[in-house]
């Protein structure tokens, strides 16, 4: 980048080769399926009806989709969803980075910042089984810890709001880390001089995250705002495996939903206009993602 | 008093993080009885039983090394496509270039519903259903990205000197390629491979739909146990234990990097 540019020292061509087996590869099975859900997302596509054929119908899976309060009703709750997991998992990875951050107890502290990265790799599915057996509602460890704080059992599978909130700890529980460790890796940007500096001017500890830390921790909550919001669209083994969605829609997310349409109901095409709205959403993150934090490659 | 507040601090980090794990790992050793025990039982006699069955089913040792062919085919077939492509995005001008990364990104963020239902109709259309091809072909649109975005990284930090002495000495570019990158870049290509095993080896919904019954993997066969009258919790929570060890001892072998891999490079 900071070469003089006097000509180029390797073919036209030679990014061309070195680029083509990963670009054929992506466009066949990432671009090719994308079109091709694109061309069914405007025929009547139903795989339990496949002597009719798939005749094109133009927009009318379009229409269904937009027209359907079930798709509205699924995406406001995995936006409720995001609204209620990512403000607990931004102020306890804060609180856990500020612990992991501050200097003393080497051991216990490499001991709880290595723990951290196992919630990060367990198993979505497994993480789903794991609250079945965590949030029953008669022998799961929830209700001990409900009982020992006076409640009476809590039947959290089985009930709407329960189960909405069983899924949003199971989420918290597995991607608080995340929070923490972007944050931690923000703290740990800040200049030792101008910490220490600020740590002799000021006692506060607030003081010293609103002024001097937080300039280096607001990429890294774009970064999670970002990713997060992608994740939720995408999210479905964990819950799919807990709750399959229910009771009655309860936790029918949007990927779940979609699923739903797709493979229990076999309506492709309208399944495919759902996937298509979905990926216009996701292009929007992956922009915004892109334009906050590749800068250098443009 | 500062010192000790900020050991309890960090001991309520550690076991938050650690306490369902430990659930699930002392569930696996615990009887039926005492998994179903109200309150729950802290202390109890361990046995095998749960691990002795899973091994013996042979429908979990089958999804077990289904599970290892999908995600090591998709990952070497990810690093085969993926590293000359990080070495031209490290090192090459081109036109296109900023649209090309765009699109590799964004494939990190692409929900697999989108994917899945194409492909399901596809397969069905080839008669690829339940077959490992499908699932390791699948698997590479998610790796291929995270290999291209962590390789990229460590190629750009190979000194430029090195690639234009041995140009001088009338090296091709495929040698620099294949001869300094490759051997340099090595431990980031060890760390993206992690990461596409540890995807591949966690994901459930592609396998869901495009597997029946030859080729599930092992977290759709985990899931298949939490159906009938009696479910077997201690089954079900070894069998969790034998997917999720494997992969935490690799994400702990690549904690450092986990940051950086997750966000793609974003944060460092």
């Amino acid at each position: 980048m900071t070469r003089p540019s006097t000509g180029l020292a390797y073919g036209r061509w030679t990014p061309f080769w070195f680029l083509a087996p990963a670009v054929l590869a992506l466009a066949l099975i990432g671009l090719y399926p994308t079109l091709f859900a694109l061309a069914t997302s405007f025929r009547q596509y139903n795989l339990t009806r496949t002597r009719d054929g798939f005749p094109f119908v133009g927009f009318d899976n379009y229409v269904t989709v937009l027209t359907d309060p079930t798709f509205w009703q699924t995406l406001g709750r995995t936006g409720l969803f995001f609204l209620c997991v990512m403000p607990v998992e931004v102020a306890l990875g804060l609180a856990a980075a500020l612990l992991l951050h501050q200097t003393g107890l080497g051991m216990l502290r490499a001991l709880a910042r290595v723990s951290l990265v196992i919630p990060l790799a367990t198993t979505y599915a497994v993480v789903g089984l794991l609250g079945r057996l965590i949030f029953n509602r008669d022998f799961g460890v929830a209700n001990a810890g409900a009982a020992a704080l006076g409640f009476g059992p809590i039947d959290w599978l089985g009930s709407p709001t329960g189960a909405f909130t069983a899924i949003a700890a199971m989420d918290v529980w597995q991607w608080t880390p995340f929070c923490a460790l972007i944050f931690l890796s923000g703290l740990s940007m800040v200049p030792v001089e101008i910490e220490e500096a600020a740590r002799l001017e000021t006692g506060s500890k607030w003081a010293l995250l609103s002024h001097v830390q937080s300039p280096y921790l607001w990429p890294g909550l774009t970064a999670m705002l970002i990713l997060r919001s992608a994740d939720v669209l995408k999210l479905f083994d964990s819950v799919f495996t807990m709750t399959r969605g229910g009771p009655g829609a309860a936790t029918e997310l949007i990927s779940i939903y979609i699923q739903r349409v797709g493979f229990r109901v076999f309506d492709m095409g309208v399944a495919s206009a759902q996937a298509l709205l979905l990926l216009v959403l996701t292009i929007v993150l992956a922009r915004l993602y892109i334009r906050f934090f590749y800068r250098e490659i443009d | 008093m500062r010192r000790l507040l900020h050991a309890l601090g960090l001991l309520a980090v550690f076991l938050f993080a650690v306490f369902p794990f430990y659930w699930m790992v002392s569930s696996s050793f615990k009887t039926q009885n005492d998994i179903l025990a109200s309150p729950p039982v802290w202390l109890f006699q361990p046995t095998l039983d749960n691990y002795r069955q899973v091994f013996a089913d042979e429908k979990v040792t089958r999804a077990v090394l289904s599970s290892l062919i999908v995600a090591v085919c998709s990952t070497g077939l990810s690093l085969i496509l993926a590293t000359p492509a990080a070495y031209a995005l490290a090192r090459f001008e081109f036109r296109g270039k900023a649209d090309l990364w765009f699109w590799f990104i964004s494939n990190r963020f692409i929900s697999p519903i989108v994917l899945a239902l194409p492909i399901y109709i596809i397969a069905r259309n080839l008669g690829l259903l339940d077959t490992h091809l499908v699932l390791i072909l699948i698997y590479v649109t998610f790796i291929l990205p995270i290999v291209v975005w962590i390789v990229t990284d460590f190629f750009r930090s190979i000194p430029r000197e090195l690639e234009e002495a041995a140009r001088l000495e009338g090296a091709s570019q495929f040698a620099i390629f294949w001869r300094i990158y490759l051997p340099l870049g090595m431990p980031g290509i060890a760390v993206s491979a992690i990461f596409g095993f540890i995807f591949s080896w966690n994901e459930l919904l592609y396998a869901l739909v495009l597997t029946r019954r030859d080729v599930q993997t092992a977290p759709v066969v985990a899931t298949s146990f939490m159906s009938g009258y009696e479910i077997p919790w201690g089954k079900i929570m070894a069998t969790g234990t034998v997917i999720v060890l494997p992969v935490t001892v690799f994400a702990l072998l690549v904690s450092r990097h986990m940051v950086r891999g997750l966000t793609m490079g974003a944060t460092k």
